[in-house]
Order: structure tokens, then C-alpha cells, then sequence
């Protein structure tokens, strides 16, 4: 598994393995959206929060559907599904190859972006810990949604539609999390909520992931 | 090694071979043949464990099989030694050396896979084989783009594998330069009957 892991990121870092690419677009996305809404500061602050985490989110989904396509492509799918490697190992390894290139960097990134929105002092620690805490279940519903879509010609289309509604939980209470953390509220609640939801995605949906390669590699 | 009983498969829910009973014992080799589109690749896959037997039993060896399907496997961008590294890991070896010798690509070690030509990536894909070190392998057209000194390389490499214990099941409708080392399988008198019409298909086939 660990082989996986460090082929995965290897894969991910060489040339046309889209690492920088999620990276670049979360920052344009924080780039224009001032560009388009104006520059009050007071506005910006409101939808900080709300941005970020749909940035974030957007650039998530970019990368998606090559967790599992280009190991079909190359028949790479089909040897590892007859290797000694349970398949929700190899989709627990995926999804967390996925987080570490995709979803750890925009964590990292998040706070240097939000100064572009003008976010609240008081708002940068919870932005961080509610991307830090959410991303995981990002990569592990479009680690299902990937894994759904696999066999498909231009599944990547089908992939956002199947997905996006399913990020919506964890949208909703991220983002809760940043807003009320930067009104210097208690955002406990949230933050809470949303840990639950990244530990469900991770227990259950590498067996549901599974399952629907085995149907697919049929 | 292998026990194969009464098996039937099926592709597209439409059920294309019936009653196949092999037994491969330690040191045999067995080629199947037939026409386009008999069901080879779909028999080795349903073997393999990628799709289930529509009828039938299917005994491996504890330790599982190593299977090779009509593409290689290959990263493009990581050299030969890495993609061959990480084979060797998924299945627990470490030694990637001498599986390079035997298919002859060790001077090609630290090229990316990409810039190999098709044969060379066959022979790597080979050498895949080679460092799982599993005794059962399922090989599906292996020397397809091969050359003919390429060819007595995998034919030397089948060879060595048999005498070593191990056994190998192959499809292909070229002659694989085994010699009598092999066995011939031809599969047309297995050809399953006519589906009756409405037989499956259907919408629940995905979740039988």
C-alpha cells in the first residue's frame, strides 16, 4: 500500500501529473472574484469565507477524475484488482494520494489567499482547521464519484454532476465554520459537524468505491 | 494448481462459454485458442477473479495469480526500474534485477516507459510477471508486437517458470515458440449455445 502511496504522489509531481494544476486555479478563482464583485473591503469580508471554501472545492473536482481513469486506460486497474492489495485498500490509498497532492495544499494556501479577500483576523485559524478537517471528504466522495465513473467515455462531466450535490454537507458546514469564526463567533458546532461527516466518508466510502470497480471492470 | 469445474462465462450478460473443466498441475503449461471473439480473454479475466463465473468453480493457489491482460500496466513518466519496482512491491518482492536480465531490458533501466518502443514495453510487461514471483500466471496474448528473438526470450522465461514449479494457462492464436512445453486448448467445441432471447441482460445483471 505505502508503494501505491509513493507511486501515487510520484505520478502526481512528474510532468502532466496535474500537481500545481487544482493550486493555480484556487488562486485565480480568489484573483477574480474581487475583480468581479468590486473592491469594498467590507463586502469581500462577508463572502470571504463562502469563496474560499468554494474555490477550494471547485479546485478539488479538477483533478478528480484521473484517480482512477488513467490506471484504467493503462490497464494498471485490472493488475492491481488481481494483485494481493484489497481494492478498498487501493481506494483508501487513492483518495488519500489525492488529499495529500490536492486537498493538503489548498488547506495550506487557503490563509495567503484569504489576505485577497480581506478575511478577518479572527477568521484565518478556523478557515484553516475547516479546510483541514473538510478536504479529506472531498477526496473521498470523489474518490466514489471516480470509482462510479470509471468505465465511462468523458465520465469526467458526469463525474462533477454526481459529485457536486454530494459536496454539498460539507460545503455547508465548512464554510459555516470560517463565517463564524471570522464574526468571532463559537464555531465548535460546525467544525464538529463536519469532522463527522470527513470520518463517515472515509469509513464507509472506500466499500462502496469497491464494489462499483467490480461492477465496472466487468 | 489450477481447478477449473464445469465453468460457464458470460460477457455482456450473454453467456459465451459452457462447461470448461481444466486442471493444471505444477510445471504444465496450457494454450487456449479459437477464433475472434470465442471468449479467451473473457475466460482468463472470469479466472483471474475480474468478472464472476456465470457457472461454475474456480480453485487457485493460496497465494494468487499473476495476470497479464492485452495492456501493460506502464506510468509513462516513471522509468522502467521504477515501474517494476513498484510491481515487485504490490506483491511483496523486492528483487527487480534479475527479472530486467531475463527480458533483456536492463540497459533500458532508467528511461521512462514512454520513450520505450510497443515491443520493449511488452517485454516489460513481461518482466512484470517475473518479479511477482506467483506460480500460477494468466497470460492473454503475451507476445503480441513481439519479435521473434523477443519471442524465444518469453519462451525461455515460460520455460524457466514451468521447470521451477510453476505453471502458466495462455491465450493466443499464435504460435508462442513453447514447442511441446505446452499444451493446446482449442475452445470452439465450448462455444456456448444461442441465448435464448430475454435471457440476461437485464438491468439487475450489474448487482447479481
Amino acid at each position: 500500500m505505502l508503494a501505491l502511496l509513493l507511486r501515487d504522489l510520484r505520478l502526481a509531481t512528474r510532468a502532466g501529473g496535474g500537481f500545481g494544476l487544482s493550486l493555480a486555479f484556487f488562486l485565480i478563482v480568489t484573483v477574480l472574484v474581487p475583480l468581479g464583485v468590486g473592491p469594498e473591503g467590507g463586502t469581500l469580508a462577508l463572502i470571504a469565507p463562502g469563496v474560499l471554501w468554494v474555490g477550494a472545492l471547485l479546485a478539488c473536482l479538477l483533478s478528480l477524475d484521473r484517480i482512477f481513469a488513467l490506471d484504467r486506460e493503462d490497464g494498471s486497474l485490472d493488475l492491481l484488482a488481481t494483485a494481493p492489495l484489497p481494492l478498498e485498500g487501493l481506494v483508501t490509498v487513492k483518495a488519500l494520494a489525492h488529499w495529500l497532492t490536492t486537498g493538503l495544499p489548498l488547506t495550506l494556501v487557503a490563509p495567503v489567499l484569504a489576505v485577497l479577500l480581506n478575511l478577518p483576523p479572527a477568521g484565518y485559524g478556523p478557515l484553516t482547521l475547516s479546510l483541514l478537517i473538510g478536504t479529506p471528504a472531498l477526496s473521498f466522495i470523489g474518490a466514489f464519484g471516480a470509482a462510479l465513473t470509471v468505465g465511462l467515455k468523458r465520465g469526467g462531466l458526469l463525474l462533477s454532476l454526481l459529485v457536486l450535490p454530494l459536496y454539498i454537507p460539507t460545503l455547508i458546514f465548512g464554510a459555516e465554520t470560517a463565517r463564524r469564526g471570522a464574526e468571532g463567533l463559537a464555531s465548535e458546532t460546525p467544525l464538529l459537524l463536519l469532522a463527522g461527516i470527513t470520518l463517515g466518508a472515509v469509513a464507509i466510502l472506500p466499500f462502496a468505491a469497491a464494489a462499483a470497480i467490480r461492477v465496472n471492470l466487468r | 494448481m489450477l481447478k477449473v469445474r464445469d465453468l460457464g462465462v458470460s460477457r455482456g450478460g450473454i453467456s459465451i462459454l459452457d462447461g470448461i473443466n481444466l486442471m493444471l498441475a505444477p510445471g504444465a503449461a496450457l494454450v487456449l485458442t479459437g477464433p475472434n471473439g470465442i471468449g479467451k480473454t473473457t475466460l482468463l479475466r472470469t479466472i483471474a477473479g475480474l468478472q464472476p463465473a456465470a457457472v461454475g468453480t474456480v480453485e487457485l493457489p493460496p497465494e494468487g495469480l499473476a495476470y497479464a491482460g492485452h495492456t501493460d500496466g506502464l506510468k509513462a513518466t516513471l522509468t522502467v526500474a521504477e515501474n517494476l519496482t513498484f510491481w515487485a512491491r504490490v506483491f511483496g518482492q523486492d528483487r527487480i534485477a534479475p527479472a530486467l536480465d531475463a527480458m533483456d531490458i536492463a540497459a533500458l533501466a532508467d528511461r521512462p516507459a514512454q520513450n520505450l518502443s510497443a515491443g520493449q514495453k511488452r517485454r516489460l510487461g513481461l518482466a512484470r510477471l517475473l518479479v511477482t514471483r506467483r506460480r500460477l500466471w494468466l497470460l492473454d496474448e503475451p507476445t503480441v508486437s513481439l519479435d521473434t528473438a523477443s519471442v524465444r526470450l518469453f519462451a525461455g522465461a515460460v520455460r524457466s517458470h514451468l521447470a521451477a514449479g510453476g505453471a502458466a494457462l495462455m491465450a493466443s492464436h499464435i504460435d508462442l515458440g513453447l514447442g511441446d512445453a505446452a499444451t493446446t486448448l482449442d475452445l470452439a467445441p465450448y462455444r456456448a449455445k444461442l441465448p435464448v432471447p430475454g435471457q440476461g441482460g437485464g438491468f439487475d445483471e450489474a448487482f447479481e
